[in-house]
């Protein structure tokens, strides 16, 4: 099956995951404007990185799992892609107005 | 490799936990892990479609969503994600236990697990609590009041209502996975795992780890927006 990782490769893990919580509750009060969101999301992606490849041990599964976890996400951003292709191109929309 | 019938003989050879359609335990346990990513997939798409509709109206009311961000708590959303990153490492931890065949570390993370995963919703529920104090629940009928923006009266409804639906849907998967932590709990006390054999521990912790990285998303989407914005 598996190579099992190592109690010590965890823990990094972890302290590195903490730490980017930590960076996220600070740089959301820092005023970026629209980077504030760019930056968050960033994070949350490379958190969410760090979790698949070591906690969920992607990083060792066989290609075929590898190949479908990536083909969920490819499948995500068509979903989300498409949606906002259409809503965020429609300037006739209210837009921070009130109605 | 007996191609249609098992003999008694081969049924001694194999572990007990090996069904008859797989070649060995190898091949089942990777097909099993990649049943779990195929229903982990599904789940994907169902957050997705909250995230997608949370852009849409976030997009057409910044000021709005912005607005609400006054009455989030970003302590309790913060420290909820550390306890939930905290049952990660600990249920990771659990997983590697079941592979070594360490069954009692095997069933003391499975315990922590459990504890931190409690501790969240605990949290989450005195965050909630507060929401109800503070007339911020936009139920039928009106638990609401929104008189320090009343520009947003309406709008920060929307926010509120995916804020609810969103952790609302997270905290069911969070008892949803208390649940199966508890089965494989007594499964490891009854000596059901050995290292050859332990994928309910690994299928079970590709889920709890998917919680986890919702959570991971929503903490930033909810509770930090707008914490720099002098509201209009």
């Amino acid at each position: 099956m598996h190579s099992i990782p190592s109690v010590r490769t965890y823990v990094t893990i972890w302290v590195i995951l903490t730490v980017m919580t930590f960076v996220t509750y600070y740089v959301a009060q820092v005023e970026l404007g629209a980077w504030n969101i760019v930056v968050a999301l960033l994070i949350a992606f490379f958190k969410m990185m760090l979790v698949i490849l070591f906690f969920m041990n992607v990083k060792a599964d066989s290609p075929l799992t590898k190949l479908f976890a990536g083909a969920g996400f490819f499948w995500l951003i068509l979903l989300l892609g498409q949606f906002f292709v259409d809503y965020l191109t429609r300037s006739w929309m209210p837009e921070g107005k009130m109605w | 490799m007996a191609d249609t019938h098992s003999t008694v003989a081969e049924h001694a050879e194999h572990s007990p936990h090996l069904r008859h359609h797989f070649d060995d335990m190898a091949q089942q346990f990777d097909s099993a892990t990649l049943g779990m990513w195929v229903f982990l997939l599904t789940e994907i798409m169902f957050f997705g479609g909250m995230f997608g509709a949370y852009t849409v109206y976030r997009a057409m009311y910044p000021g709005a969503f912005a607005s609400t961000s006054q009455f989030m708590n970003p302590f309790y959303g913060a420290l909820n994600t550390a306890v939930l990153i905290v049952s990660s490492l600990t249920m990771a931890l659990a997983v590697r236990a079941a592979r070594l065949g360490e069954q009692k570390a095997l069933q003391l993370f499975l315990v922590f697990t459990m504890i931190f995963g409690t501790a969240f919703l605990v949290i989450k529920g005195f965050e909630y609590h507060e929401h109800w104090v503070d007339m911020k629940v936009p139920i039928i009928g009106g638990h609401w009041d929104y008189s320090e923006f009343p520009q947003f009266a309406r709008q920060a409804q929307i926010m509120f209502c995916f804020y609810f639906f969103m952790t609302g849907f997270h905290a069911l998967h969070m008892v949803v996975g208390l649940g199966l932590m508890t089965t494989i709990f007594i499964m490891a006390r009854r000596g059901t795992f050995s290292s050859s054999y332990f994928t309910p521990v690994e299928v079970s912790g590709l889920y709890w780890h998917f919680v986890d990285i919702v959570w991971i998303f929503l903490f930033p989407l909810l509770y930090l927006i707008g914490r720099t914005k002098k509201l209009i």
